[in-house]
């Protein structure tokens, strides 16, 4: 072997490394920039297509936690109702002394998602009124359950 | 790339193609180093390039189908990138073993791999909610104390250089250390949860931060002798920096306190400069790293080993001698502790750079996921999980590179030897679990009507 050869192999396999990482973060871009270059692709065929089910412009795709302990959990709305509460099998679990074990529901209808107290204890909170009945939920308002803030998001 | 099946909303997609493309991507990287290893060597493409190769290839394959089918929604990364990691391990192994250097051997590392492979299925398989974990709080705490102690028990435990950390059953011998750390996170993990609101009440402020209150000091003092028991009895620094880490930084997730790290800080430097000044092994370590240039600890052999190794890196420079063009047979146990070092000769800063990068990703998914948990548990778990890989590399890397003293811990997934391999892997599978569990989609509903709704999990 001439040292040439072995001076671009090794050349080679630092740069082979290198792309290895860089491949790895272009995998996770979406994490890291936010979700606009995945969804983009994702959304085009849903323009050709258009079928019923899909979220128009302006309705929720996503359920933040703001504040809280469980702060930056992100859950993909679907077509599910989400469960909040300390039981362990809500789809959101808190663990907080102010959450009853099923705290409140959030469910889709009619193109709108509402937010339902399940007889908790403490209340739910759509902004700053308690949540008495089921209650439509605009973009961004946030929802307080004890010590957790949510809020639905574009 | 993404998951085919037309939901009614964009959700997190699967990624199985891309999993799969830097699984493949990672061994034929690892093919490429042995290939590499082989032409400097001897001039010709060494008749190990297609067992290893293979060998680690096809037990990645099996580690994909398990997690494609126990854990489908999983990270997509964490397998690729500690894939690269354990393959570059083996690879450095082999090339030191080349050298004729005692106690190198990458068959056996090989064989750990496998087993390691083995644990992760296992663990992926049987633990189908990492949440029991949570039930086994307590259960958690004794085992990993018990296995911290058992190397000081006198029939199985033995002293091999200067550490009693070993315990020999059958041919084997075991670091239970390892598997400590891991029964330690969870235990740390539901035991936060239930005290955190407690433990993030604040006392007394001082200048600009809330302390918290002193009685409860209790647990950080607790885990703080632990330590120092360890650090003592033990003489193990790695372990003993390790858990009281690995406590602090948990107990700053959990009450998101600063507080906390102060006083973890403030404690740890305390009780070490303490130890150094009573206790003469730790004495000894700290002199051959604050003096580790004098010929004086050089010759004795206090710091031979440290600067044998920061003499490699120095020569590696910017791009490295080249796979099998360095000398790491100078460095004494090049294949374990120092195996960053030799690395670093061989692959220059530009590959150790590209190394940390990989841990940093690892890393980074698992705090990923963390953030993506969506109950208490999961995310305290995931970030101690993380937590510890991130601080394991930091103790060896910042031991090895003298910015910290020399402690004996293992880099994750590189250096030679079973127990840290095995336990790292059932680490990474108890992050796969958790990755699956918060990039799931909610449950979905069987039948479709009304308020009383039949759930499927």
């Amino acid at each position: 072997m001439s040292e040439l050869t072995l001076l671009l192999i090794r050349l080679a396999f630092l740069a082979l490394l290198w792309f290895f990482v860089i491949a790895a973060v272009g995998v996770i871009r979406t994490d890291l920039f936010g979700a606009r270059t995945a969804a983009a692709p994702a959304r085009k065929p849903t323009k050709t297509a258009k079928p019923v089910s899909k979220p128009k412009r302006g309705e929720p795709r996503q359920m933040v936690v703001t504040g809280g302990p469980l702060q930056g959990t992100v859950i993909n709305l679907t077509e599910t109702p989400i469960t909040i509460g300390r039981a362990t099998d809500a789809t959101l679990v808190l663990s907080d002394d102010y959450a009853s074990s099923r705290h409140a529901r959030l469910f889709p209808q009619d193109g709108q998602w509402i937010v339902e107290d399940l007889g908790s204890t403490n209340g739910t909170y759509l902004d700053r009124s308690k949540v008495t009945r089921p209650t439509p939920v605009p973009l961004g308002v946030p929802i307080r359950i004890g010590k957790t803030v949510i809020e639905l998001r574009k | 790339m993404s998951s085919a099946e037309a939901a009614p909303v964009p959700m997190t997609a699967k990624r199985r193609g891309a999993q799969l493309a830097m699984l493949a991507f990672a061994v034929v990287i690892v093919m490429g180093a042995y290939a590499s290893v082989g032409l400097s060597l001897d001039g010709k493409i060494p008749a190990g390039m297609l067992t290893y190769g293979l060998g680690l290839g096809a037990l990645m394959l099996a580690a994909y189908l398990v997690l494609a089918k126990w854990a489908p929604w999983a990270d997509p990364l964490l397998l690729p990138l500690v894939t690269l990691i354990n393959g570059i391990g083996l690879v450095m192994i082999y090339r030191i073993e080349q050298t004729g250097q005692d106690g190198a051997s990458a068959t056996n590392q090989l064989m750990w791999t496998a087993l390691g492979v083995v644990m992760f299925s296992a663990t992926l398989i049987v633990l189908k909610d990492h949440r029991a974990l949570q039930r086994l709080t307590y259960t958690a705490g004794f085992a990993g104390l018990g296995l911290l102690v058992l190397p000081m028990l006198p029939l199985l435990g033995t002293e091999i250089n200067g550490s009693r950390i070993w315990i020999h059953i059958g041919g084997f011998s075991i670091q239970p250390g390892e598997f400590a750390k891991l029964a330690l996170v969870v235990f740390f993990a539901g035991y936060l949860v239930a005290k955190r609101d407690v433990l993030a009440l604040a006392g007394r402020r001082l200048l600009f931060i809330d302390l918290p209150r002193a009685r409860d000091l209790g647990p950080v003092l607790i885990t703080w002798g632990v330590s120092i028991a360890v650090l003592v009895v033990e003489k193990d620094l790695g372990t003993s920096l390790l858990l009281f880490g690995a406590f602090i930084a948990m107990l700053y997730i959990a009450t998101q306190r600063t507080s906390w790290v102060l006083i973890g800080l403030l404690l740890f430097v305390g009780g070490a400069i303490l130890a150094g000044m009573i206790f003469s092994h730790v004495q000894v370590r700290f002199n051959g790293w604050l003096d580790a240039e004098s010929n004086e600890h050089y010759f004795n052999g206090t710091s031979f080993q440290l600067m044998e190794g920061l003499f490699a890196i120095g020569s590696g420079g910017i791009l490295g001698t080249g796979l099998g063009k360095g000398y790491p047979d100078r460095i004494p146990f090049s294949f374990s502790d120092f195996i960053f070092s030799a690395t670093g000769e061989e692959l220059g800063l530009t590959g150790l750079m590209a190394i940390l990068m990989v841990y940093a990703l690892i890393v980074e998914r698992g705090l990923r996921t963390a953030l993506a948990a969506r109950d208490p548990f999961s995310k305290l778990l995931a970030g101690g999980l993380s937590f510890i890989i991130a601080w394991q590399v930091f103790i060896i890397v910042g031991g090895v590179t003298r910015l910290i003293p020399l402690t004996g811990l293992v880099t994750p997934f590189m250096s030679a030897g079973g127990s840290a391999l095995l336990a790292n892997w059932m680490l990474i599978a108890l992050l796969v679990r958790m990755s699956d569990a918060a990039r799931r989609p909610p449950p979905q509903a069987i039948q479709d009507e009304g308020l009383t709704q039949v759930m499927q999990r």
